[in-house]
């Protein structure tokens, strides 16, 4: 089964913004390429905390946070491809149960900052399937913006989760934004955002 | 695995594990995750058992590395527990920990250098000090049993207080030949 004739519609940054729309005292790991260029062009937030590298290690950095924070909600913006380089901690955040914490996909089936390349998503794999598989008890597919908003607050749920949510994006590569590349600053900016002194 | 102490110089203290998990609560350790071994198989059932413990089993050892950053970015200190044949897998991630100078403390069984019968674990064993220097990070070793728990608190303190990455190996000769 190949999706070509099913690739998403949605606008990427459209979405993300409706996403984080009102985000509250929502916490915020994106993964990195677009994912990251998306979250920042939404509005630059001292709870967000940016890869620029680590691929494949967006879902567990959510993880360790959800543990750390539990009272927060803490979402993971990532892409197909970043998710799949990872896809076994699909399986280990399921296991875990983080109730507030939410894996979002932003899903187009191609690497796009490698000169758009299928992914094994857009080859036809089923990143809402596994994660069904893999235990998580809450699955959503999303497709349109009125569904980025019905989910939106349910991300703030802190009993329901862990979240998986699939958002077909459209493949279109928009301008780049880019967020702050020191991690160091990034780091620090965040833990203070959470009450934690630098040191 | 089999995880028996039936090499000497652990009959002398067989109780490392439990001196690490001491202080392991003395330093705060909000987090533990693993990919299943015998030589920590104590430490991770300690640490299962402990309420204030977070303790996360993982399908590969990169995953508890970016865990690691997540604890820490959520003001928590946490702890990775592997073999040596997972260093590799690692090696990535550990930019991570680099880039933006975040603490991380992994404990190692080493596998490939004492009494080894399995050439399948030699070169990983065999590579992974330099592995980890190779990103940068600092390896100490825990070759005796009584040093145990000093050699974690002093790693901890490197990590957590000094935002250092540190490796700790724990000599394959605490953890006993394998029996079969």
């Amino acid at each position: 089964m190949v999706k070509s004739s099913t690739f998403g519609a949605l606008d990427r940054r459209a979405a993300v913004k409706a996403l984080l729309d009102n985000r509250r005292d929502l916490l915020v790991v994106t993964g990195l390429g677009s994912p990251s260029y998306d979250v920042f062009a939404a509005g630059e937030h001292d709870g967000n905390f940016y890869l620029w590298g680590a691929m494949g290690g967006a879902a567990m950095v959510g993880l360790g946070l959800a543990l750390a924070q539990p009272k927060r909600p803490v979402v993971v913006i990532t892409g197909d491809g970043e998710q799949l380089m990872g896809v076994g901690a699909l399986l280990t955040v399921a296991i875990s149960k983080p109730a507030n914490l939410t894996i979002a996909v932003l899903d187009n089936g191609h690497y796009g900052e490698t000169g758009m390349q299928l992914s094994h998503s857009g080859h036809g794999a089923r990143l809402d399937v596994i994660a069904q598989g893999a235990g998580f008890p809450s699955v959503t597919e999303i497709s349109d913006l009125e569904g980025v908003a019905a989910f939106r607050d349910r991300m703030h749920d802190l009993t329901e989760g862990p979240r998986f949510a699939c958002i077909q994006i459209s493949k279109d590569n928009p301008e780049r934004v880019l967020p702050p590349r020191d991690g160091v600053h990034v780091k620090n900016r965040f833990r203070q955002h959470l009450g934690f002194a630098v040191k | 695995m089999d995880g028996s102490a039936s090499d000497k110089s652990a009959i002398i203290n067989p109780d490392w594990p439990l001196d690490i998990y001491h202080v392991f609560k003395q330093i705060q350790i909000g987090q533990v995750c693993y990919v299943p071994d015998a030589g920590h198989s104590r430490l991770i059932t300690l640490s299962h058992q402990d309420p204030l413990i977070k303790t996360t089993v993982l399908t590969t050892e990169e995953e508890g590395v970016a865990l690691c950053a997540g604890a820490w970015l959520g003001g928590q200190r946490a702890v990775l527990l592997m073999q040596s044949s997972g260093v590799g897998n690692c090696v990535n991630m550990f930019s991570l920990m680099n880039s933006c100078r975040l603490p991380f403390l992994t404990l190692v069984t080493m596998r490939g250098e004492w009494a080894e019968f399995n050439p399948w674990q030699i070169p990983m064993g065999r590579a992974t000090p330099g592995a980890f220097e190779l990103m940068g990070i600092t390896v100490l070793r825990i070759d005796h049993p009584s040093e145990a728990g000093e050699v974690v608190s002093a790693a901890a303190s490197l990590a957590f207080d000094g935002d250092r990455q540190v490796a700790i190996l724990i000599s394959q000769r605490l953890l006993g030949r394998k029996k079969w």
